[in-house]
């Protein structure tokens, strides 16, 4: 019989492995539905894997898209390692976004030093609001932040809409659902002279030196770590859980309220629909290609992030339809936590019953609400 | 039609398919886990319903192919949790963005294609009664969602099927020392919950609204997430919550067709909103208990 034994330490090849498994098998399913869709499959795949790194231009696109999405999943990571499942981080994106816009968009037209700072500011006090009221509801009421924080992201959508629609409207924007075009001086800086990149990424890279800080070198990064995989031992040693609830959610909503500003201070120059394309989403997947881990979520950054130029790319050589990008993120994330259960067990032919730990849990209702569910991983070490 | 006539009309038919995510996905939380990704399982259920009836005109090879193709795609998700023990977050995740991205790239050629939806059976004498008339003009699978809730209720509170189902949920490591086969009946559970998220989201590209376009689930696999919740698990809460959230939906358009001057953004996040209050309060009373 075989069966799953758990490791008592994390295999550090298997993490390097896993991603990279998870990688082949995902080209090799989308080649084979590419295919079978008819489309040039070989075509596709160049597209979507080489014409990314191809040029200077088109690789400096794909630091311009890692950038948020790097930023985004180091501050889910920290949350994800501690068992805080924070999967509204579109919303807190989207609210920073909307935080950041307010004041040149109130603001008549805002020009001086002091307009940059406080504008990425606000974007991360907005988003710092929107997951602090998650945070809020799951520790005074206990309520599933995994919940609360998707319905928000979906209330935070309709936010903007409102805000689009309504009174932020640009009023000489023949009337499409954009605000105005922000000023100069609201503008981040570009990095890469000649491209769209800018310092955002050098926020990015900031914020994983940090994550990474946090978790190896501070005690705050133990409390958060021990927190998540032994929940009754962290009680035990005094170490609160509500602390890293709001740690967790705190420092998601800061990062993705960020990244959300500089969306609207980058890329897009003002505050827009299409603000809410999924980067919040698609940083999850990030999170958990990169393991969990501050240096491997900058790899799954930039990796991720090629898929979606290449994909661009793909709709015009292969003729791929757009979601083609989603198909393929999505089965890379599948076939990841498939090859993830070689970090954490090893597979061995042992007679036995292989059991699992036993939570203790309360009340009469289904598990799955009680904080961590029953067969959730704990993700990286 | 007089607005209420006109919800009144619709509104068992525009809460069919959130009712029938939502009780898929009850099942599958009354054995203690979470699938997060009915959007992407409705929104494949759609797709590949809207290409079966656009190809063969067949509404029961459509409305089984939409089910079928998301039963499928959930014992992914299954495969994930119970075979890799992978992260039921993750896993949900991804088999919601997988729906979306497989639906859109099966729909891509039949984009705003329509087909004939299914004739209204009407009760005699009753659907002549007005303003409440319409409500008695039904299609065939809203007239047999009705005694299917029933007994599914039935079978979930009165069946030892359904005692098993709650024993898995509630104390796993019990029923698997009583001899009862946890992982099998989890993915069982799984698989009825795809099935009935890609019957609503079937329903919805084919019956509901018979034309195709991309995103046309429109958050309702979410809205069917926010339900469960809503009904406390419980088959009865849950169907009431879905025409209640049918009905705010249908209210929005109507609403909005007669020039009210609500915004239709506060209507459209009216049932996220509902469920945080009501995550709290439940979450509250049962940490007193």
């Amino acid at each position: 019989m075989v069966r799953l034994m758990r490791r008592d330490r994390a295999s550090r090849s298997a993490m390097v492995a896993a991603p990279l498994l998870a990688l082949g098998a995902a080209v090799l399913v989308s080649l084979i539905l590419f295919a079978a869709l008819g489309k040039p499959a070989g075509v596709a795949l160049h597209a979507l894997l080489i014409r990314p790194f191809a040029s200077w231009y088109s690789f400096s696109e794909v630091l311009l898209k890692a950038a948020p999405l790097m930023l985004i999943a180091q501050g889910l990571a920290i949350g994800f390692r501690a068992n805080v499942f924070n999967i509204g981080a579109e919303g807190q994106f989207v609210m920073g976004a909307v935080a950041a816009s307010a004041l040149p968009v109130l603001g008549g037209d805002p020009s001086g030093p002091w307009v940059m700072p406080l504008m990425l500011g606000a974007g991360m006090a907005g988003g710092l609001a929107w997951a602090g009221l998650a945070a809020f509801a799951r520790d005074r009421f206990g309520a599933s932040e995994i919940l609360v924080t998707l319905m928000q992201s979906l209330i935070a959508v309709q936010v903007l809409n409102y805000l689009l629609l309504g009174p932020w409207k640009d009023p000489r924007g023949f009337n499409f659902p954009v605000s105005v075009m922000f000023p100069d001086a609201a503008l981040l800086p570009i990095l890469l002279p000649g491209t769209r990149t800018n310092v955002l990424l050098v926020f990015a890279l900031l914020a994983s030196v940090l994550a990474w800080v946090l978790m190896r070198h501070r005690l705050t990064g133990f409390q958060l770590l021990v927190g998540g995989l032994a929940p009754g031992a962290a009680r035990y040693a005094g170490i609160a859980p509500r602390r890293a609830v709001w740690l967790s959610l705190g420092l998601g909503g800061l990062a993705a309220g960020l990244a959300g500003a500089g969306e609207v201070m980058g890329p897009l120059g003002q505050l827009q629909r299409s603000v809410a394309a999924g980067y919040g989403y698609a940083a999850i997947v990030v999170a958990y290609v990169g393991g969990l881990n501050p240096l491997g979520i900058v790899v799954a950054a930039v990796a991720i992030s090629a898929v979606y130029i290449g994909g661009d790319a793909a709709t015009v050589s292969a003729g791929l339809p757009v979601p083609a990008v989603e198909v393929f993120q999505g089965l890379l994330l599948a076939f990841y936590l498939v090859a993830f259960v070689l970090v954490r067990y090893r597979i061995a032919r042992m007679p036995g019953p292989a059991t699992r730990a036993a939570t203790p849990r309360r009340g009469g209702r289904p598990r799955t609400f009680d904080g961590p569910v029953p067969s959730a991983a704990d993700g990286g070490p | 039609m007089t607005i209420l006539a006109f919800v009144f009309a619709g509104i068992l038919a525009a809460s069919l398919p959130l009712l029938l995510a939502a009780l898929g996905e009850m099942v599958v939380e009354k054995t203690g886990l979470l699938n997060l990704g009915i959007e992407g399982m409705m929104a494949l259920g759609a797709a590949v319903g809207f290409v079966a009836v656009y190809l063969t005109g067949s509404h029961v090879l459509g409305l089984a192919g939409g089910a079928l193709a998301a039963a499928l795609l959930s014992l992914a998700f299954a495969g994930m949790v119970l075979g890799a023990r992978a992260n039921q977050v993750a896993a949900g995740l991804a088999v919601g963005v997988l729906g979306l991205g497989l639906s859109a790239l099966f729909g891509a050629s039949y984009e705003s294609f329509t087909v004939s939806g299914l004739p209204k059976l009407a009760v005699p004498a009753l659907s002549d009664l007005p303003v409440l008339g319409g409500l008695f003009r039904q299609d065939v699978l809203v007239w047999a969602a009705i005694p299917g809730v029933v007994v599914l209720w039935w079978v979930l509170e009165r069946t030892k099927a359904g005692l098993v189902i709650r024993a898995v949920g509630e104390n796993a490591d019990a029923a698997r020392a009583i001899g009862y086969d946890v992982v099998l009946i989890r993915a069982g559970a799984v698989a009825f919950g795809g099935a009935m998220a890609g019957l609503g989201g079937a329903y919805a590209s084919t019956v509901l609204t018979p034309l195709w376009a991309e995103g046309m689930i429109a958050g309702r696999g979410w809205i069917a997430l926010a339900l469960v919740v809503f009904g406390t698990w419980r088959t009865g809460r849950v169907t009431l919550g879905a025409l209640l959230f049918g009905t705010l939906v249908l209210g929005g358009l109507a609403a909005q067709a007669a020039g009210a001057r609500v915004p239709s953004q506060l209507l459209a996040s009216l049932p996220y909103l509902v469920t945080i209050v009501m995550l709290c309060i439940l979450s509250a009373g049962r940490r007193r208990a």
